[in-house]
């Protein structure tokens, strides 16, 4: 390849400085030159030039994914990001995951032998049978039993000498200056998986040092946390290990105990998040010793866990490397899944020993030319759609659907498309005293702007089409989402034909009158009603938003303030409930309606309890209804429940039921077991890369144009020819 | 000149104390540290009893600059700003508010900096500083007028065409280099073709004209007709006097960058994908890390002061009537 590039680069270029006659001849410059492009050339060991791999990567199984946003956390029991979860659950395994393939999202063992014995008790502590009344039930028990012989991946941590003792647990000042990055260590080791670790994790979740995200709400939930927390707070975080919680027991070496106050059945799902990952003491033991830290070489960026994956190479300001765990338990791929997983190729792999995947490469890419042109050029394996090159990548079909462009076909690139389990809304603070409050002049005013702000127009102008306009405050694939008339907002939509059609702004202009604002004056200024739109969307891109919103008001003939602020001041204002009205989004924790719901439970209002209900909605009965569904196994009484709280919330509207995002995304063809999971973060594992596809799509996409360069030599010499005559001319001139 | 180095170094205490004081009054007047620890914990779930933990772990729940309830000397040291900025004068960055230990991120970032913008630098030097002695040997001819006209239409365009221009006609159009991306050692060479390209490229116009402007000032003195009238040519009057004479005025604009380029770009690293500390200040202050953004302010103050002492030496090394004293 060298002296193909040498041929085609190197000979016009010299042949160019050989025509001005004031370089090569000399000799003088030659050897920089020519050292130059011998540099140039040494740094070219890929096949194509513009590659920005290694070649010895090149047919091996390797992803190659980007990420825009560097991680902050890696230690699982801080980090609550998407962004962090890439790589965590790579590496950590709680004791349960998300089915593959399944739908509707079903958790299944990961590290445990089975789903956890539930046992519900009453205050004293004795059993209650099944089916025992929610009352009745103070704890509630999770036994969960982990299979045994699974190993950590090797890390100096568990590193041991001959004697037995570990090897790199008490490092002196000399030793731990010696080494500047955790691959300086030499010695590694492993050990197998306990129960102790998953305890020992939990534990750490309420060391206050330790500053879990989660630590306050699981005060709420497990037995004894807080006192623990507050037991623990002046300790190091290694001598947690031997001080008991009462909310998490080791039973035997592969069998633990979670102990939970009340029913919350929800609990199950964070045992699939990272949160509840096992962590060996050792961990803290090794990375606690002082000098680490100053070299950041911590547990918050050097994880060590069970995982497929391990993380070689950690350096978020460039790559992030994920490599095969030699030492990884094993598992295999689902056998089961939905009926059209079969057709689509899905279970294809059933039974197959995972992970297929020998290396994961993540590149920062902070801007969107440069990720999606190496998407095209086949060195990005997948790839998101940014606004800007949404037309060149997708076109909407005449039946309003959509399809891939005739370039994307070419490439053989496939579109997945998932709805995001979120919910967007325009929420009203119903503390205010004009649009809040449960009077009917209010209610109707909030019903009138559900009508006349149009999330569809806003999802065409500003998505690009990517999202659903909400009906409710479920999205889709959460249990109790209703399809169709069953699923309409009948305040804002009417059903015909077959499809939910919004109400005409004059029915919204009814309301208006109704509630007291004919033509939107407000009889107590007798001028056009002025309502307050508050933001932290204070930039020059946001403009458009902004003006959007405000016309979709003036349909009503309000005049809609935005009151801009920073981040902080717009929440200082959503705190204390100065704000009007506001935009507000939520990402489920876990596929269950009690995560959106909770949104608007009264008992979590933002500005009487600092939860999470923005717009301090506190209505008694939805209140009693989530109560009382909260609690609930998913059957026919929960669905109805939870039709009778979609119900109230769109009659009350303390929101405008926003959208539902839609996710596109891209990935070439030699991707292959690629199937939306939207709450599994782990699914690394049962994806595959068909290598010699994409060695050969690459080769062929990438050769490089060499004309352009040598006609540009032959203009640039042409054009110096002038300028060396009259410089001849010149010094002639001068000489005269 | 000793003496001058250490007074200098003397001068620069109370002024980086002041810019201490400064970057510490704005940042705390527009977050407070109840809005720093919200943007770390995040959104979710956040509590009060989180934040009051957040903050007593990093010491933010003491007093900003004075702390009435304590006794003595502890009424200073007790305070915020006592504990996060003293030391900084002892290159103490300490740790940011995420956790990382600033030093050890500025030590890994800032070699790709310099990668980039050190050749930028000497290259669009060395290409300005010839073509402004083209365009000067030239001068009152067509070809200068050209090159004016160009240079002011090379100025006219944003920095920002240039790079994404450049990354689509030479590396997605053409294929000669990656488009973006950065690795270790030898290899980092043909990363650095296109940003150090473009960077010169969109260099050259403000810069041709500068250094123009700086030759046609010493292109008129008696020194250079007496040269001509030596019997010189034009060339030799040009390179062997004009362009020494033209000196210091140069250097006065290169060696104060010199220690700043450690500092980095932020747009060229973001678009090229370059590892560097370009981008290190605005993150931090968009996720409102003020460790990070006080120890890069006070950094960036020491590099400048730094800079511009050694502009001062550099004036005795190429005009012997400077002395420093």
């Amino acid at each position: 390849m060298s002296s193909l590039l040498s041929r085609h680069i190197f000979t016009p270029f010299q042949a160019g400085l050989y025509r001005c006659g004031i370089t090569l001849q000399t000799g003088k410059l030659r050897a920089p030159v020519l050292l130059l492009f011998f540099v140039f050339l040494t740094a070219c060991d890929t096949g194509a030039l513009n590659a920005p791999y290694a070649e010895e990567d090149e047919n091996q199984s390797v992803l190659y994914q980007s990420f825009s946003e560097r991680p902050k956390h890696l230690d699982p029991a801080v980090a609550y990001s998407a962004n962090e979860y890439t790589f965590l659950s790579q590496v950590y395994e709680p004791p349960f995951q998300y089915h593959y393939l399944k739908r509707p999202y079903q958790l299944v063992p990961l590290t445990a032998t089975a789903m956890p014995e539930i046992h519900y008790l009453d205050a004293q502590g004795t059993k209650l049978a099944a089916g025992a009344d929610d009352n009745a039930i103070a704890f509630t028990d999770y036994v969960i039993e982990i299979a045994p012989h699974i190993q950590y991946q090797p890390h100096p941590a568990l590193a041991k000498t001959a004697q037995g003792d570990y090897q790199y647990h008490h490092l002196n000042a000399v030793q731990i200056n010696a080494v500047s990055t955790l691959a300086d260590f030499t010695g590694t080791g492993s050990r197998e998986l306990t129960a102790d670790d998953y305890v020992y994790q939990i534990k750490r979740l309420a060391h206050p040092k330790v500053q879990s995200p989660i630590a306050e709400m699981m005060k709420n939930y497990i037995v004894g946390f807080d006192a623990f927390a507050q037991q623990v707070s002046t300790k190091p975080k290694v001598e947690i290990k031997d001080i008991p919680l009462a909310g998490a027991e080791v039973l035997s070496r592969y069998q633990y105990r979670i102990r939970i106050k009340g029913k919350y059945p929800q609990f199950i799902f964070w045992l699939a998040m990272p949160f509840f990952s096992p962590m060996p003491w050792e961990a803290d033991a090794f990375y606690e010793q002082a000098g680490f830290a100053d070299k950041n070489i911590t547990l918050d960026w050097f994880p060590l866990g069970t995982g497929a994956y391990l993380l070689a190479e950690n350096n978020p300001n460039r790559r992030m490397t994920l490599v095969k765990n030699p030492l990884f338990h094993g598992e295999t791929y689902p056998t089961e899944g939905e009926p059209e997983d079969l057709q689509t190729g899905l279970l294809a792999d059933a039974g197959k020993s995972l992970p297929f995947i020998d290396k994961m490469v993540f590149m920062l890419e902070k801007e969107t030319i440069p990720y999606w042109t190496k998407f095209l050029q086949g060195y990005y394996d997948a790839s998101g759609i940014a606004s800007d090159s949404f037309d060149q990548a997708i076109q909407f079909t005449g039946s309003g659907g959509i399809a891939l462009t005739d370039s994307m076909r070419e490439k053989n690139i496939q579109l997945e498309t998932s709805v995001a389990i979120s919910s967007f809304y325009m929420g009203f603070n119903m503390l205010d005293a004009t649009v809040g409050g449960n009077s009917e002049q209010a209610r109707k005013l909030r019903q009138a702007i559900a009508i006349a702000v149009d999330y569809e127009e806003y999802i065409s102008i500003f998505r690009n089409g990517r999202g659903i306009a909400a009906q409710g405050v479920l999205p889709p694939g959460i249990y109790g989402f209703a399809e169709d008339k069953a699923g309409v907002n009948a305040y804002v939509y009417d059903w015909d034909n077959g499809a939910a059609r919004r109400k005409s702004i004059d029915a919204a202009k009814q309301l208006m009158s109704e509630a007291g604002y004919v033509n939107g004056i407000d009889p107590k200024t007798g001028s056009a009603l002025i309502l307050y739109f508050d933001t932290a969307a204070a930039g020059i891109d946001d403009r458009p938003t902004m003006n959007w919103y405000r016309k979709q008001f003036d349909k009503l003939g309000i005049n809609l303030v935005i009151r801009a602020t920073d981040y902080n001041r717009f929440q200082e204002k959503m705190r204390s409930g100065n704000a009007q009205i506001f935009v507000w989004g939520w990402n489920a924790d876990y596929p269950d309606p009690e995560n959106f719901f909770f949104l608007l439970y009264g008992a979590n209002s933002k500005v009487q309890h600092g939860g999470e209900n923005a717009s301090n909605y506190h209505n008694p009965e939805f209140d009693r209804l989530f109560e009382q569904m909260r609690n609930m196994d998913n059957s026919e009484q929960r669905y109805r429940i939870i039709q009778q709280m979609q119900e109230q919330v769109r009659h009350d509207a303390p929101w405008v039921l926003g959208f539902h995002p839609k996710n596109f995304s891209l990935f070439h063809s030699w991707y292959k077991n690629l199937k939306p999971n939207l709450m599994a973060n782990n699914t690394l594992k049962y994806q595959r890369i068909d290598s010699a596809e994409r060695a050969e799509k690459r080769q062929a996409w990438n050769a490089p144009v060499f004309w352009p360069l040598v006609l540009a030599s032959v203009v640039f010499v042409l054009m110096l020819m002038p300028a060396l005559n009259a410089y001849r001319r010149r010094v002639r001139e001068t000489l005269q | 000149m000793i003496h001058y180095i250490i007074r200098r170094f003397l001068y620069a205490f109370p002024l980086l104390m002041g810019v201490n004081i400064l970057t510490f009054v704005l940042f705390f007047i527009v977050n407070s540290p109840d809005d720093m620890a919200r943007m770390q914990l995040g959104q979710k779930h956040v509590t009060e009893q989180a934040v009051e933990n957040w903050k007593q772990q990093r010491s933010y729940d003491l007093p900003l600059l004075w702390n009435e309830k304590a006794a003595a000397e502890e009424k200073i040291t007790q305070t915020i700003f006592y504990q996060k900025s003293v030391g900084l004068f002892l290159f103490r960055f300490g740790v940011s508010d995420s956790g990382r230990n600033i030093g050890a991120d500025i030590q890994q970032r800032m070699w790709p900096s310099l990668a980039v913008a050190l050749p930028t630098l000497i290259i669009g030097l060395l290409v300005n500083i010839s073509f402004a002695l083209l365009m000067v040997l030239f001068r009152n001819s067509y070809l200068e007028h050209a090159g004016l006209v160009l240079c002011v239409i090379l100025m006219s365009v944003s920095s920002l065409f240039y790079i994404i221009g450049g990354q689509f006609f030479i590396a997605k159009l053409l294929r000669l280099v990656p488009i973006s991306g950065y690795d270790d050692g030898i290899a980092a060479v043909r990363f650095l073709i296109l940003p150090v390209l473009i960077g010169v490229f969109s260099g050259i116009g403000s810069g041709v004209r500068w250094y123009r402007t700086l030759f046609l000032e010493e292109v008129e003195k008696d020194y250079v007709r007496t040269a001509r009238a030596k019997g010189l040519t034009e060339t030799q009057t040009l390179f062997r006097h004009v362009l020494r004479n033209a000196m210091i005025p140069i250097l006065t604009g290169v060696v104060v960058v010199l220690p700043l380029l450690f500092m980095g770009s932020l747009i060229m690293e973001s678009f090229f994908s370059i590892p560097g500390l370009g981008s290190y200040t605005i993150d931090a202050i968009n996720s409102q890390d003020f460790a990070i953004v006080r120890a890069m302010v006070f950094l960036g103050s020491v590099l400048y002061v730094i800079g511009l002492l050694l502009t001062d030496i550099s004036y005795t090394l190429v005009d012997p009537r400077v002395r420093l004293s």
